[in-house]
């Protein structure tokens, strides 16, 4: 029987100080606590016996912060995936931390097999930088950039946020173009998002956040599309850019319904037709000795009318949106029997295009919430 | 007890402010009767309506038989008919009270006399009947009895001076409240062997009996097979069951006679058929002295209510219709607007009849409303010489075929502590209230007097008033007329659309500022879209007030952390949701909660 085809997720909670403008679940720990979490990891990993029964086509490290952990750890997580069947042309990223890194540590998490990077930049104005809490420089980048292409890394993705407190027009141009003048593989530009629970959010309430208005958003995103465009990256999806071939197979898993299965504290998983995830308590983590059972807390078997739900506006993240055939065909049923109203206005207001296809037009990604939640049945 | 029967009946009511202890004596007399044991005693067995309890005021009249032995052990029949307290309910309290010979008024000891209760002393001097003052709740230690009898003999100008002093909770000399309904109620006198004519003065359907009909019998006999008319509405049936109110249940009998109250069931399907204040009678021997104190009321405050979701029109219906059954005031109308779809135009006595029929339709029949600014009735002249009844601000004829326009009038009586004078004149004077005259009841209270327009106090007077005098000031109107105006239609339009549910007839003194209220109210419920949309209110082709809802630009999701699809799925869902309870004009979505919002434009 042939196997079916899965990416992995790794979570790693560890920061060393928190950005004011992230919910994601990370935290600052010492290195006892990097330890044990690193030993509960591997024991999840192991025990999951099932994934034996698939194809591992990429893994993904992510955080947090995950080269804030001794590199050691890192090798000794992979090893335990690698005891599994990985594909010979598996992508596997990890995300890195400017602050965090080293000439020797890249050496070495190249060295382990990891052959695409993921470095959260954000900006390239130092000033920025510092309100938004990042803990480097724009020199440190820099050189870390340079040492991750000499100990040849040449894939390498790089993370920008816009729309940041107080940004100028000016600053995200320059910050785009000297990005571009690197000319990473792969760029991804998300808007910022006002989130509870972050710094920004507790500064917004008090009255001391500049936010950007949505006119100058707009205005920082078309510049970014336009540009990158030029210079030769496609936007495969809402906020991911890439040269031609280097899109990210990883991030492509989680838009097309395929499977993944996440390792680690409050990692989210989806396997044959069932979304997962595990705790998001560190302590419950740390006691469950990686027992699937007592770290699993979610738990939900996709009934057909969620799969077409999440088909269609998971699908709609990417620029080439999805098949008119392939859900006719994964489905069994027309897609126009279902959808026929929301297609017709969504068309009418000029916010999809059909062909043998349905994607989102420019004007569509701009409100892609409202479209998306238009196709919830 | 053969032709001196009548002489061992009372019918009597209790009229009392809200708080008063009105439904506390109800239950102590009911308990002294004998009738019920202390296990049986429900708290407050008057009052079975949840909604009743909540609010502390009695909604629906009820009635109670009570069985009394006086010092020289003569049985006594007492039929205590409830009434409820509160002005818009005028009418009901009026029907009740024309089945009884008398009316305990009674009277909080440390609160003295009250608008409301004045309102309804009036209600039974009118009626002929009985007052018998009662000094309720003595045992508290800021009772003042002596100066709320001289309040009574001074505003009301009965004799109060041998009221009896008691308190109902504390079980203080109720027996003398039961030697004076035998000695002050004067018993009933009707001739058992004229035709018959009975008093319906409620009526409610039960699944099971048809509808179960409340009467006072003047005049004649009643019984199981009696072929009875029901004069006004002219439908006959006969009848299965006659029988007294024990209390919480119905006692079957042979036949009700002149002088009692009790019930009578007919299989009659429906309430409307039973118009209370309608005269019973026997179909081939009917009574040629039918009642006719008996007006059909007319409500004064109208609005549109219309079903959240748009399939629930019939079940809105059959709500309102059973409803209509044991309501003879609520009045309702098929309407359709624009905005809101399929609807009715339903008419109330008040705003407290609106709130409570809005309770029991959502509460009771479980049904999501989405209701209309209230309004009450014009007088609209044409130039031909035509005259009409507007109750619905989207009927409002062409302006320049218009010669003028009458607004009613009501005389607004407020009863309060002397220090919110200032306050609440200001108040009266907000509203367009003219001001009448100011009378001292005491040293640390007085009347205040005003003419208001009835179309000022529906919308939010009473919350007002209350929250301006902490809750002291209590409040009464009656209607007294109609007068020109200058009134102006205040349109609002979404997107340059006029959405017919959200326009009101107003002053034009005060279209300005309202115009401007409901535009910034509309700015804050209305989400943005795609495009720009400018809230307007206009008075014909003018636009009085202006606000813009900026172009959505942007909504987007954050970074998928990690394939959490779960949650960007709930956020979507959220949204999804909100569209769903929204309701189209043009192109805009309007939630639901936006037409609510502008009936509290002073909130905040």
């Amino acid at each position: 029987m042939q196997k079916s085809d899965v990416g992995i997720y790794i979570h790693i909670p560890f920061c060393k100080s928190k950005c004011f403008y992230c919910d994601f679940n990370s935290f600052h720990a010492n290195n006892g606590e990097f330890e044990f979490y690193k030993n509960i990891l591997i024991k999840e990993i192991s025990s999951f016996e099932k994934l034996k029964n698939y194809n591992i086509k990429s893994i993904f490290i992510g955080g947090g912060t995950p080269t804030i952990i001794p590199e050691e750890y890192i090798n000794e997580i992979l090893e335990a995936i690698f005891n599994y069947n990985i594909n010979r042309d598996a992508e596997i990223t990890i995300e890195a931390n400017p602050g965090t890194l080293t000439y020797e540590k890249l050496k070495n998490l190249k060295s382990f097999g990891i052959n695409r990077l993921s470095i959260g930049v954000q900006s390239l104005n130092n000033k920025i930088l510092k309100n938004i809490g990042r803990i480097h420089t724009k020199e440190e980048f820099l050189k870390n950039y340079e040492d991750a292409i000499s100990v040849g890394f040449n894939n390498i993705n790089l993370d920008l946020i816009f729309s940041l407190p107080d940004q100028k027009f000016s600053e995200w141009k320059d910050t785009l173009k000297n990005i571009i003048s690197l000319n990473p593989k792969h760029i991804s530009t998300y808007g910022l998002i006002l989130e509870e629970g972050t710094k920004f959010y507790e500064m917004y309430q008090n009255g001391n956040l500049n936010l950007v208005d949505d006119y100058l958003d707009r205005k920082m995103y078309y510049y970014a599309k336009e540009i990158l465009s030029i210079n030769g990256y496609e936007q495969y999806e809402i906020s991911n850019f890439a040269k031609s071939g280097f899109e990210s197979k990883h991030n492509i898993i989680y838009w097309t319904m395929e499977n993944y299965k996440g390792f680690g504290l409050g990692a989210h998983s989806y396997l044959d037709g069932i979304r997962s995830s595990n705790t998001t308590n560190f302590n419950k983590y740390l006691n469950s000795d990686g027992e699937i059972s007592k770290l699993e807390d979610y738990k939900n078997i996709l009934s057909e009318k969620d799969k077409i739900e999440e088909f269609m506006f998971l699908g709609l993240r990417l620029s080439k949106g999805i098949s008119i055939e392939d859900f006719n065909k994964k489905f069994n049923k027309n897609i126009y029997d279902i959808y026929s109203d929301v297609i017709k206005n969504n068309l009418n207001k000029g916010l999809i295009t059909v062909t043998d296809r349905i994607y989102l037009t420019e004007k569509g990604k701009d409100i892609s919430n409202t479209v998306m939640a238009d196709f919830l049945l | 007890m053969p032709e001196n029967r009548q002489k061992y009946i009372r019918n009597f009511s209790i009229i009392a402010h809200i708080d008063h202890g009105k439904s506390t004596l109800a239950d102590r007399l009911i308990q002294k009767s004998g009738l019920l044991t202390e296990r049986e005693m429900q708290e407050q067995v008057l009052d079975n309506m949840d909604l009743e309890r909540e609010r502390g005021i009695t909604i629906k009249a009820q009635a109670v038989r009570l069985i009394h032995k006086d010092k020289e052990g003569n049985e006594y029949i007492l039929n205590l008919i409830d009434t409820p307290g509160h002005v818009d309910f005028n009418y009901e309290v009026s029907r009740s009270l024309a089945a009884c010979e008398g009316a305990l008024l009674v009277v909080d000891a440390a609160q003295g006399v009250e608008a409301q209760t004045l309102a309804n002393v009036y209600l039974a001097i009118d009626n002929n009947l009985e007052v018998v003052p009662i000094i309720n709740k003595i045992d508290l230690p800021s009772a003042n009895p002596e100066n709320v009898i001289k309040e009574i003999e001074d505003i009301i100008g009965i004799v109060a001076e041998d009221a009896p002093l008691i308190s109902a909770k504390a079980d203080i000399n109720i027996d003398q409240v039961f030697d004076k309904i035998i000695d002050s109620v004067p018993a009933p006198n009707g001739d058992e062997n004229a035709p018959l004519k009975a008093l319906i003065f409620d009526s409610f359907y039960d699944a099971y009996k048809g509808v179960i009909v409340f009467i006072r019998v003047v005049d004649g006999k009643v019984k199981k097979g009696t072929k009875i008319k029901f004069m006004a509405t002219n439908k006959e049936f006969e009848v299965v069951d006659v029988g007294f109110f024990g209390p919480g249940r119905f006692i079957s009998t042979d036949e009700l006679q002149a002088g009692d109250v009790g019930y009578l069931t007919a299989s009659i399907k429906n309430v409307r058929d039973t118009r209370i204040g309608d005269t019973v009678t026997e179909s081939n021997n009917p009574t040629n002295t039918p009642f006719a104190g008996y007006k059909k009321v007319n409500p004064m405050v109208y609005c549109g209510i219309f079903p959240a979701d748009g399939s629930k029109y019939p079940d809105l219906r059959d709500a309102l219709e059973k409803l209509q059954l044991n309501d003879a005031s609520l009045y309702f109308e098929a309407e359709t607007s624009v905005a809101l779809g399929f609807g009715f135009r339903c008419g109330f006595l008040g705003l407290l009849h609106l709130e409570i029929i809005q309770e029991r339709l959502e509460r009771e029949y479980n049904l999501d409303l989405v209701m209309t600014t209230p309004s009450v009735i014009y007088n609209i002249y044409m130039t031909d010489g035509s005259m009409i009844k507007l109750s619905n601000p989207s009927d409002l004829p062409d302006v320049t075929k218009i010669q003028k326009m009458e607004e009613p009038i009501v005389k607004a009586e407020i009863i309060l502590p002397t220090e919110y004078i200032g306050t609440i004149m200001e108040l009266c004077q907000e509203r367009r209230g003219e001001y009448v005259t100011m009378e001292y009841l005491e040293e640390t209270r007085a009347t205040l007097t005003y003419k208001m327009p009835l179309n000022e106090i529906i919308y939010d007077f009473f919350d007002v008033l209350k929250s301006r005098s902490r809750g002291y000031a209590s409040f009464d109107y009656e209607l007294i007329g109609y007068e020109e105006s200058d009134l102006v239609k205040l349109d609002i339009m979404v997107n340059r659309e006029v959405v017919d549910a959200l326009s009101f007839i107003v002053h034009r003194s005060n279209a300005y500022e309202r115009g401007r209220k409901i535009c910034a109210k509309l700015k804050k419920e209305i989400s943005r879209h795609q495009f720009e949309i400018p809230i307007q209110a206009s008075i014909g082709n003018k636009i009085i007030a202006r606000e813009t809802i900026s172009a959505l630009r942007k909504d987007v999701l954050s970074k998928c952390y990690g394939g959490d699809i779960t949650r960007k799925k709930k956020l979507l869902e959220k949204q999804k949701e909100g569209k769903k309870r929204m309701r189209q004009i043009g192109s805009v979505d309007v939630p639901q909660s936006a037409f609510m919002s502008v009936l509290k434009l002073d909130e905040d």
